[in-house]
């Protein structure tokens, strides 16, 4: 039996299929976001300070093209799965296994209900 | 039921747990969760805040105030912190994971981290709480 942990983090599962799949979709993720969510953040607060950044300012300027939308809905799409399967993780460990089914329930709702939110304000959002 | 006559375990003090000596590897992974759970907090905030631009908003711009804010700016700082720690980590996890033999240079590879953290992350913090000093001056 493979160790559960190890100085490297959680190391690649061995048994199930869906963990497995998981731990290569975080890692996979985490690749994607440390280019698109560190460039997010400095464009965010280095290049723009947050003041400026109006809703008008968002709706004329960071979102005018499909291009950018489109990136910005990839991070969220990467963002969803990273986050989520990572609290998956969590939760595989810390919540009790009487009310574990539920709990990963209610994360995979709010995943879901995130993305849809994230989706909508990117698709209807008026290009200007 | 009959009491457990074992003597209890010592009460750990804040010292003992300053003085804990659990190794780069524990602390780092430790590090790494708190500001997963943290930047993940965030994200649901963001992603709702950001539902405003089209749904409401004035109520976004208003929210952009206590972004922009002091205290607000005090918040991001510390945002970016947990988020660059858990890239940063992240990527360290991420080359020990694919490339198992680097896994014996855990603890150079965790240095270069906080190297890295520090030197970006300290003029990075500088850009995010200019505007606090400029209201003051």
């Amino acid at each position: 039996m493979s160790e559960r942990y190890s100085r490297v983090g959680r190391p690649r599962p061995t048994g199930s299929r869906a963990d497995l799949r998981a731990w290569y979709a975080v890692r996979i993720t985490a690749l994607a976001l440390f280019v698109l969510a560190l460039a997010h953040f400095s464009m965010t607060h280095f290049v723009f300070d947050p003041a400026d950044q109006t809703a008008e300012w968002i709706a004329q300027t960071r979102w005018n093209s499909v291009a950018l939308r489109f990136l910005d809905w990839s991070m969220l799409v990467a963002v969803i799965i990273h986050a989520f399967l990572g609290m998956r993780t969590v939760a595989q460990d810390y919540v009790p296994a009487r009310i574990r089914t539920v709990a990963l329930f209610v994360l995979y709702l709010l995943a879901a209900g995130l993305l849809f939110i994230g989706t909508t304000v990117v698709l209807t959002l008026p290009l200007k | 039921m009959a009491r457990s006559t074992a003597p209890l375990p010592p009460r750990r003090t804040l010292k003992d747990y300053l003085a804990y000596r659990g190794g780069e590897g524990m602390v780092a992974w430790a590090f790494h969760r708190i500001s997963g759970v943290a930047v993940w907090a965030f994200v649901l905030l963001h992603v709702l805040d950001i539902y405003f631009v089209g749904g409401n908003p004035q109520a976004y711009n208003e929210l952009l105030k206590i972004y922009a804010s002091p205290a607000g700016r005090m918040m991001e700082t510390l945002l970016g912190a947990a988020l660059f720690y858990h890239a940063l980590n992240g990527m360290r996890i991420v080359v020990m994971d694919f490339w198992p033999a680097l896994t014996a240079y855990h603890r150079t590879l965790w240095r270069i981290v906080w190297v890295l953290f520090f030197a970006i992350g300290i003029p990075g913090a500088y850009i995010i709480l200019k505007p606090i000093w400029e209201v003051v001056r």
